[in-house]
């Protein structure tokens, strides 16, 4: 379970995100909405413990452990991964290399073929990260790269946007074997958490629970599909205007 | 010209040059070295050499104990060769003096790829008693494994004068693999070293060189190459350990039409050390094609990386990548690429950074539960890592492990 409590978080001084709460139970999947600035990264990037995303108040826990002080690695290492919205080209570190840290020592090189084919990757593996990828392959080349690493809190950011309609279909694929969509709820353990501003995902994953967040907090809690509706026919200000201050921000 | 004029022509220009200060670099004094050193016995097989001695040449790619996998060895102590040997034909290895004596036709080759009044440090070589190696492939002929050779530096304050010279006859391939070490880790000595390589027409020559010094020795190299029409040379240049002072900047005549020239550099220094290492390329040839790529990191020391290419051909091609790394809060790396076209239609480019390990990568690894270390240990071995064409399977191994010992001096 991840547990979100009162969380404020501050990038360079400035406060971005104010007292949000959120709790993903094992096996759920939440979708997070919002318009551009929201702070719909920055919670993520908050979650995952990247150094420059510095919490000012409250705390988040996973597994049932507070791991508000921890680092990055330290997280992934407990279970959670991330995929980035525009990773970094690292020059010389081959698409290969990054898949075997993933691994660590649960695979071997046939591992990663398998892996590179499932995201239709085979002939980047040699290739350096990131290095002239395009939109598509990045989301494809992230989502092998969490496959491999296993994470059971999974935070997706954006996880269509510059795929083409083709393409989707394979990012959906690969996102619901993360999240064990095809596995019984009651068994299921993968978390999720996913941002999307298109909505497009939800037709691929199974997502009960969604918010609305604008100006650093989350307006509003509920079925994303309904969200999404509303969304699409009212835009956001009417979305947070019809909810902001009707639903309570806790859960 | 006959050899003894010529060499009286040699010996003119070398005298007038003596005390010339080379234009790059540190100018060294010469008269705080000696080259009056013992001679060493000669070795019919070199595994005969001291096991210290084997140790340290093998740090640099040399290996004595078995040679199965070498088409021959050359191994020069101080200014004494003390083994040369082949196995298989369409090779020759042996001391350039032997060649001198063999060959008329040595006159050729000396001192015609690089010049002998170049600076005081060529001066030298040609003024002293010295020796090197001279490595040939006959004509068609492909040799599978490389020719090994090292030089290196037992006596202390000693002046290691050597005049190498490499010919690739019309359509040979040769592989040449040399490290150069020392015995001690304190004393100090002085490394000048001429290499003349000629690389005929359709021929293709590999060149990977090990450099393994101490702290305290100062280097020279001063090489040449001549690359006829259809050639390939290709250098790959790795700086393993510290040393004083390193100063070379080979330059590549591309004169054949078709003529290809790359070099691969790797340079990984620490406190202490100042090296000064470039390339010059001249495209001469038309379509001749050159690339540069060298990765210089610094934990403490100062790098100069210098790149130079000029196209006087239609059709060339070249490209300069200069990548620095600074690790830790003192060095300095400054990395100088230089590009003149002298006509139209001609296609050279560069690129080149310098700079500290992006903390985004870094936490880009430690995301995928990398710790700090691993990740950076991994984005340095990436930035170590140079694609390099065209190396045979055996070198191409032989050369990674190299760049894994380099690793692991920066780590």
């Amino acid at each position: 379970m991840l547990k979100i409590k009162d969380l404020s978080v501050s990038v360079e001084g400035k406060e971005i995100i104010h007292d949000v709460n959120m709790t993903i139970k094992n096996g759920e999947t939440h979708v997070l909405f919002g318009p551009n600035g929201a702070g719909k990264s920055t919670l993520l990037m908050a979650i995952m413990g990247f150094p420059k995303y510095r919490v000012t108040k409250g705390s988040i826990s996973f597994k049932g452990k507070d791991i508000t002080g921890l680092t990055v690695d330290e997280r992934a290492r407990m279970g959670m991964g991330m995929s980035f919205q525009r990773p970094p080209v690292v020059r010389g570190v081959k698409t290969r290399d990054m898949v075997a840290a993933c691994l660590k020592e649960s695979g071997d090189g046939d591992t990663i073929n398998v892996l590179a084919n499932r995201a239709d990757l085979g002939e980047f593996l040699e290739r350096d990260i990131n290095y002239g990828f395009s939109g598509g392959e990045i989301k494809r080349s992230e989502l092998m790269q969490l496959l491999a690493q296993k994470p059971e809190l999974t935070l997706l950011d954006e996880p269509e946007s510059g795929v083409d309609l083709v393409n989707i279909a394979l990012i959906g694929e690969l996102m619901n074997e993360l999240l064990e969509k095809n596995c019984p709820i009651q068994y299921r353990k993968c978390m999720g958490l996913i941002i999307t501003h298109t909505g497009h995902i939800l037709d691929y994953v199974n997502a009960r629970t969604g918010y609305v967040m604008c100006d650093g907090t989350i307006g509003c809690v509920g079925d994303p599909h309904e969200m999404l509706a509303t969304i699409r026919e009212k835009g956001y200000d009417e979305c947070i205007n019809c909810y902001l201050g009707r639903l309570p921000i806790n859960e | 010209m006959n050899k003894a004029k010529a060499s009286r022509t040699n010996k003119e220009k070398a005298r007038a040059a003596a005390n010339k200060t080379a234009s790059l670099g540190e100018d060294i004094d010469l008269s705080e070295y000696t080259s009056a050193g013992e001679k060493h016995a000669y070795r019919d097989n070199p595994s005969q050499l001291p096991a210290e001695a084997k140790k340290h040449m093998l740090e640099a790619g040399v290996m004595l104990d078995d040679t199965s996998q070498r088409s021959g060895t050359y191994i020069q102590m101080d200014n004494t060769p003390v083994h040369s040997s082949v196995s298989g034909d369409g090779v020759e290895v042996m001391p350039v003096s032997q060649a001198m004596e063999k060959y008329d036709w040595m006159t050729d080759y000396w001192w015609n790829a690089v010049a002998v009044d170049q600076d005081k440090y060529t001066a030298n070589i040609e003024l002293s008693q010295y020796d090197g190696y001279f490595i040939r492939t006959l004509p068609g002929k492909k040799t599978v494994f490389p020719v090994q050779a090292c030089l290196y530096l037992a006596k202390d304050k000693l002046v290691q004068n050597v005049h190498n010279v490499i010919i690739a006859e019309e359509g040979s391939e040769l592989h040449i693999i040399t490290g150069c070490s020392t015995a001690s880790q304190e004393d100090a000595g002085l490394h000048l070293g001429v290499s003349e390589f000629y690389i005929k027409k359709g021929a293709k020559v590999t060149f990977t060189m090990i450099h393994s010094w101490n702290p305290e020795t100062a280097v020279r190299p001063r090489s040449g190459v001549i690359v006829e029409e259809d050639g390939l040379f290709l250098s790959n240049y790795i700086l393993m350990k510290p040393v004083r002072s390193l100063q070379m900047n080979p330059l590549v005549k591309c004169v054949g039409d078709n003529s290809t020239a790359r070099f691969n550099s790797i340079l990984v220094t620490g406190e202490g050390s100042s090296l000064d290492v470039g390339s010059r390329i001249i495209l001469d040839g038309k379509g001749s094609r050159t690339e540069i790529v060298s990765r210089a990191i610094t934990t403490g020391g100062n790098i100069i990386a210098r790149g130079y290419i000029e196209g006087n051909a239609p059709d060339i091609k070249g490209h300069l990548e200069c990548r620095g790394l600074i690790l830790g809060e003192k060095g300095m790396i400054h990395a100088v690429p230089e590009l003149k076209g002298n006509l139209a239609g001609i296609d050279l480019s560069h690129e080149a950074a310098v700079g500290k390990i992006a903390e985004e990568e870094v936490e880009y690894l430690m995301a995928r539960g990398l710790t700090r270390e691993e990740a950076t240990a991994t984005i340095v071995r990436g930035f170590l890592h140079v694609d390099i064409e065209g190396l045979p399977p055996l070198l191409a191994e032989e050369l990674k492990r190299a760049v894994e010992a380099s690793e692991k001096e920066v780590m």
